[in-house]
């Protein structure tokens, strides 16, 4: 009963905005406007359990948004270019999906290295490399925006717009992101390295654990996160300019935060990032149903649900000692 | 003594300094306190002996106003009180020097001594007044550390002695000391006491925990045991043995401290022989043999570079020069993944800081070490589980539940839970680094205990140890470092205090070396 109350939390935040959304609105409850919430969450959904990994080996990434835009920015060339030379449309679209996946993993690395062997704290490698990959962005596009050949864009439409079974695809891939990371997190020994990391990374080195290692691959997770949520965010507007993700990396760390994942590392948990993803997307959604709020209060909103979130959290476990 | 045991004859008259009647305490449903009685005298000091968990250090916080009773009441100089705040019981002069150190890492000596009071000159803090008054506090506990050093450059024991310094700067009336000693030398100790003396002769009431029975041998009036949480008994020190004080603590007789371990053969295999190691972090020239089933002791003074020696051997810092040689085949291990995959176990000394993780379940605890022994592709948590299941029985590991956390588990447990979890590997060779720290008698025969079982078994046990007892009763040999050399390897008679002492501190044999020895010794002292 006590244990649960943390992981219960989230839910029951979840639980009592979906009974205010259809008190709000009847038509909240629809088929339609469910998909487009899960929908939309998914962006920041698979971004944040990326961040429950890097936040749970005692670490933050803040460039997750910056590198979001330049990922999906040297995408958007990579196919542009290649679509010149190939005639073969679903080529290029793997090659440009390929190469976000390799840029993602390899910004997360770099995350990392700089991190663990430079011995420089994360905040300031990713504030670094945060301007960095927002200027890149600007750069490339020379201060404009970058659009996908239509041609390519008309095959890789359906990863964002198509569905199976009625089910989005970016839900679905947001879904199984979630399984897989609530797996590795909980289910091997991977994951309660990071979570020793977080906790004490002494009692880690002391164990035997190669703490640099963990929070490598820990970024590496997320760089690979990135890119999987750009790959299904390029085909829905077919460009990318320096206003991509703008403040992704802020909501991606609430949704980590308000489900219940400690910020000073040591404990994580993939299920209330979802559940977290999902209050921040429904918080918008709500205001845009009502006038009782002005819909630009939504990041007030927001802000006040996630110190209310750590608040309840804090309280709760003080209780129980 | 005689003075004490006057003030305590004239008890009629002397009204108690604090006078705790009927304390209970609980938290949640566990009761932890049974109806306690305890009272402490001006100019006294009073000690309070108990096992791990037999309640001393929260009788302790209630009387200084830590924590709340459940029920029972307080007096100060005979007025009732009722501490409301620890802010309450500061004013009047309590002051509790905890078990964990609690200063600002990043201030200096100076500023944490006077920390929330510091001298003022006007609007500005008097810098030159802090350091004169703390070089003079210091001074008196005869600890060097330079007043403008950053506490996080200082020794473990520095920091202990700043802490007490800290404590005595501010007048106090009642002074608790929670194991004070823990991680102070023979010689600090004894600048300890001697401050000790002095406050009590001002009139200060002490109460001093300790595990340490012939510190408290040495320095108490008068000795108040728990046990469970119950208060046992109330006895003029000069009245009991330290046997019997081990008695009423445990509430049976302790008949053999020391298991017997046999001495292994001259021809037994060697199965880890280093030669000519240096470290960067101040081992230098070090070289000898571990043989199979044998314990051989490490003694030495605080930072004489044992645990740095034996961090460097099993891959936690690098060896600079130098060979080490398993069982005959030359082996250099990187990483402490290297050495575990070696069958080399190492435990370490800083059980809270280095060993557990004490937000952690007992579980994730014990299995850390050795997960993939758990794990094909996922953690297989039911034989993780069943492994726990069976150390816990094997080490006696005494917890509420497997699923509590380590930080709630007494010292005693914690250590068997540490011991555990390296254990896990089932290692060839097992390096213990203050296998016994802070913990209480029971529990360390236990872990004695457990070493006589490993070698039995055929595994090699290499002790480190401040504690010059547990050294000679353990070891079969004892290598002796000082200033990151060896400078003895001890074996059979040549085993004896006096010996480890001289080599410890850099005298080397005793050949009609005169009785001066010692003040020669201390002076030599103090490396770190």
């Amino acid at each position: 009963m006590i244990i649960n109350w943390k992981a219960a939390g989230p839910l029951i935040a979840l639980g009592a905005l979906l009974v205010l959304g259809t008190l709000i609105n009847g038509n909240f409850l629809s088929t339609g406007n469910m998909t487009n919430i899960l929908t939309r969450s998914s962006f920041i959904g698979i971004i944040a359990i990326g961040a429950t990994f890097v936040i749970s080996s005692g670490s933050i990434d803040l460039s997750v948004g910056s590198m979001a835009a330049f990922i999906a920015g040297v995408m958007i060339m990579f196919m542009n270019t290649l679509k010149d030379l190939t005639d073969l449309m679903w080529l290029v679209v793997l090659a440009g999906v390929l190469a976000g996946a390799v840029l993602g993993m390899f910004a997360g690395w770099l995350n990392g290295i700089l991190t663990t062997r430079g011995k420089i704290e994360a905040f300031i490698v990713t504030l670094g490399t945060m301007g960095i990959y927002r200027s890149l962005v600007t750069y490339l596009a020379d201060g404009g925006t970058l659009s996908l050949n239509s041609q390519v864009r008309s095959l890789y439409r359906p990863v964002y717009y198509g569905d199976i079974l009625g089910i989005p695809f970016p839900v679905i891939i947001f879904a199984a992101m979630a399984v897989l990371g609530y797996v590795v997190l909980n289910h091997t020994a991977y994951g309660r390295h990071v979570q020793s990391v977080g906790a004490n990374e002494h009692v880690a080195r002391y164990s035997a654990i190669s703490t640099d290692r963990v929070k490598i691959i820990a970024f590496m997770i997320q760089g690979a996160c990135v890119a999987m949520a750009t790959i299904i965010y390029v085909p829905r507007l077919g460009s990318a300019s320096s206003s991509t993700g703008v403040l992704w990396e802020l909501e991606a760390i609430a949704a980590v935060i308000i489900g219940g994942t400690l910020l000073k590392g040591g404990y994580g948990r993939i299920g209330g990032t979802v559940a977290g993803a999902l209050i921040l997307t429904l918080i918008g959604n709500i205001l845009n149903l009502t006038d009782a709020i002005s819909n630009y209060l939504n990041g007030a909103v927001q802000g006040v649900i996630i110190i209310a979130a750590v608040f309840l959290q804090r309280g709760i476990g003080k209780k129980q000692k | 003594m005689s003075s004490s045991n006057d003030s305590i004859a004239n008890s009629t008259d002397v009204l108690p300094a604090l006078r705790a009647s009927g304390i209970n305490k609980s938290f949640g449903p566990i009761a932890v306190l049974h109806d306690i009685d305890f009272e402490v005298y001006p100019g006294e000091i009073h000690a309070l002996l108990g096992e791990n968990g037999a309640g001393k250090s929260t009788l302790v916080k209630i009387l200084a106003g830590f924590e709340q009773p459940t029920s029972g009441s307080l007096a100060f100089n005979g007025a009732p009180t009722a501490w409301g705040s620890m802010r309450d019981a500061e004013e009047n002069g309590i002051v509790l020097i905890h078990q964990e150190l609690n200063l600002a890492g990043l201030l200096s000596v100076e500023e944490n001594i006077f920390l929330g009071r510091e001298i003022k000159k006007g609007l500005f803090v008097d810098h030159t007044a802090m350091r004169k008054k703390s070089r003079t506090l210091l001074d008196q506990l005869e600890c060097r550390a330079s007043v403008t050093a950053r506490v996080d450059d200082l020794s473990v024991a520095d920091q202990q002695m700043i802490e007490i310094a800290k404590a005595t700067s501010r007048n106090a009336n009642v002074l608790f000391l929670d194991e004070p000693t823990a991680v102070l030398t023979p010689h600090e100790t004894k600048s300890l006491f001697k401050l000790l003396r002095r406050l009590k002769s001002e009139g200060v009431a002490i109460v001093f925990i300790s595990h340490k029975l012939d510190e408290i041998e040495q320095i108490a009036d008068r000795i108040t045991v728990l046990r469970d949480g119950k208060h046992i008994d109330t006895v003029p020190a000069h009245s009991v043995t330290k046997d019997d004080m081990a008695r009423l603590m445990v509430g049976r007789d302790l008949t053999e401290y020391f298991p017997h371990i046999p001495v292994p053969d001259k021809n037994a295999d060697i199965v880890l022989s280093v030669q000519g190691v240096a470290t960067d972090t101040g081992v230098v020239d070090a070289g000898f043999d571990l043989r199979r089933a044998e314990v051989l002791g490490f003694a030495g003074l605080q930072g004489a570079g044992r645990t740095a020696l034996m961090e460097a051997l099993i891959g936690l810092d690098p060896v600079i020069t130098g060979t080490v040689r398993q069982n005959g085949t030359t082996v250099k291990f990187k990483t402490l993944g290297d050495a575990k995959a070696a069958r080399i176990a190492y435990l370490t000394k800083d059980r809270k800081g280095k060993g557990l993780l004490l937000g952690n379940d007992l579980v994730h605890n014990f299995s850390l070490f050795a997960l993939e022994k758990f794990t094909r592709f996922f953690i297989n948590r039911k034989a993780e589980r069943t492994a726990f299941d069976a150390a816990a029985k094997q080490f006696d590991l005494r917890a509420a539940s497997p699923k509590m956390l380590a930080g709630s588990l007494s010292g005693g447990n914690q250590q068997k839970l540490l011991l555990a979890k390296v254990l896990e590997i089932n290692p060839d060779i097992i390096i213990l680094d203050e296998p016994t720290r802070g913990i209480d008698v029971g529990a360390k025969s236990q872990i004695y205990g457990f070493i006589a079982d490993l070698v039995s078994q055929g595994r090699s046990v290499i002790v480190l140890s401040s504690e010059l007892s547990e050294i000679i009763g353990l070891s079969s040999r004892v290598v002796v470092m000082h200033e990151g050399r060896i400078t003895g390897v001890l074996e059979g008679d040549q085993i004896t205090e006096e010996e480890i002492m001289r080599y410890a501190t850099g005298l080397g044999a005793s050949n009609g070396a005169g009785k001066n020895n010692r003040t020669t010794a201390d002076t030599v002292e103090e490396i770190s």
